[in-house]
């Protein structure tokens, strides 16, 4: 049971920016509405951030991540998310001893 | 419905309300504390941050950014850019709080996830929002979190060579299945298309985590500059 102190204050700023998203638009919605283009980026912000997350893993990493990732998102279309989760993780581990 | 319910009904209501939610979460906060644990979090690290931060999506993100030394200003960036969704969802509820108290509202405002906002809003349809159900909502909802996480971080660490059982790309494949669940056609598409071409060159010209902001501009920016002017209104007054 360790706390490192860079590990605390790198939690404690993820802390301060999350509570400041959650109050923040709140407190501005008196002030500011978004309306036309803004709100769609806005809108289109999480998608737009995991998508750049995954592109390592999914596109520059090798064909079995990059075909595993297509069988994950054809799985998470029709099935509950940790069921396409969990037939994503076994086609990697397969795909990889494949072209291993 | 009377004009005063009292607090116990209420409480029980929003407690049944997220309970299936509450059990849903389980399995994820048990592989949010494995991750953590692979990235060298302790369960204590993994259990204050999700008691703080408490936001299940943009704690993946942060563990997938997290590596030794810590980047922790791109940790921090990446958070804020996941969670920047609480802004629209924040204000979103400001209209819908007017019958609670104020430490009630603060409260709500500064601990509601995607689960809690969503089933308060559905409420709302049909209801005044009271202290006694937005306890009943937040309350388990709120500790079962931190509490499972820190179970999977006490059991996760101890797995070896995770590669092997596919773990590490359970990032990946985790982060497809929620972009699914906040798809909203068109426009997901062509974020996505702009954001994973742009990251992917990013990435592999310049080092460091760059690419998650150029992607995350490069898309929002396709989205915004291909929306329909009429549609866009709309979607904004949603």
């Amino acid at each position: 049971m360790t706390v490192d102190t860079v590990h605390l204050m790198t939690i404690a700023g993820m802390a301060l920016v999350t509570l400041a998203m959650r109050l923040g638009g709140y407190v501005l919605v008196r002030y500011v509405t978004l309306r036309g283009r803004a709100a769609v980026a806005m809108e289109a912000m999480p998608v737009a951030v995991l998508t750049a997350l995954i592109v390592p893993t999914a596109l520059a990493t090798g064909p079995a991540e990059t075909i595993a990732a297509a069988i994950t998102a054809l799985a998470a279309w029709r099935l509950p998310l940790i069921v396409a989760v969990a037939i994503g993780t076994v086609c990697v581990v397969l795909l990889r001893m494949g072209f291993s | 419905m009377s004009s005063n319910p009292s607090f116990l009904p209420e409480f029980r209501r929003g407690f049944l309300d997220i309970a299936p939610l509450t059990l849903g979460v389980v399995p994820f906060a048990l592989l949010f504390g494995t991750l953590a644990a692979q990235k060298g979090l302790s369960p204590l690290e993994t259990v204050l941050m999700c008691a703080s931060v408490y936001a299940g999506g943009a704690q993946f993100v942060s563990i997938e950014v997290w590596a030794h030394p810590v980047p922790v200003l791109a940790v921090i960036a990446a958070t804020a850019l996941a969670n920047s969704r609480y802004l629209l969802m924040g204000a979103a509820l400001r209209p819908h709080l007017r019958t609670l108290p104020l430490v009630v509202r603060l409260g709500f405002v500064g601990i509601h996830s995607d689960e809690t906002w969503a089933l308060a809003l559905r409420r709302r349809k049909t209801h005044d929002l009271t202290p006694g159900y937005v306890a009943g909502l937040v309350g388990f909802f709120y500790l079962n979190w931190p509490f499972w996480c820190g179970v999977g971080a006490v059991f996760g660490g101890a797995i070896d060579d995770p590669a092997r059982f596919g773990a590490d790309f359970m990032f990946a494949a985790l982060f497809i299945g929620l972009i699914r669940g906040l798809w909203q056609g068109r426009s997901s598409l062509l974020a996505i298309c702009a954001s994973a071409l742009t990251a992917w060159v990013v990435h592999r010209y310049v080092s460091g985590h760059w690419y998650i902001f150029a992607g995350a501009v490069a898309g929002m920016a396709a989205a915004a500059l291909t929306c329909r002017a009429d549609a866009s209104a709309q979607e904004a007054e949603a």
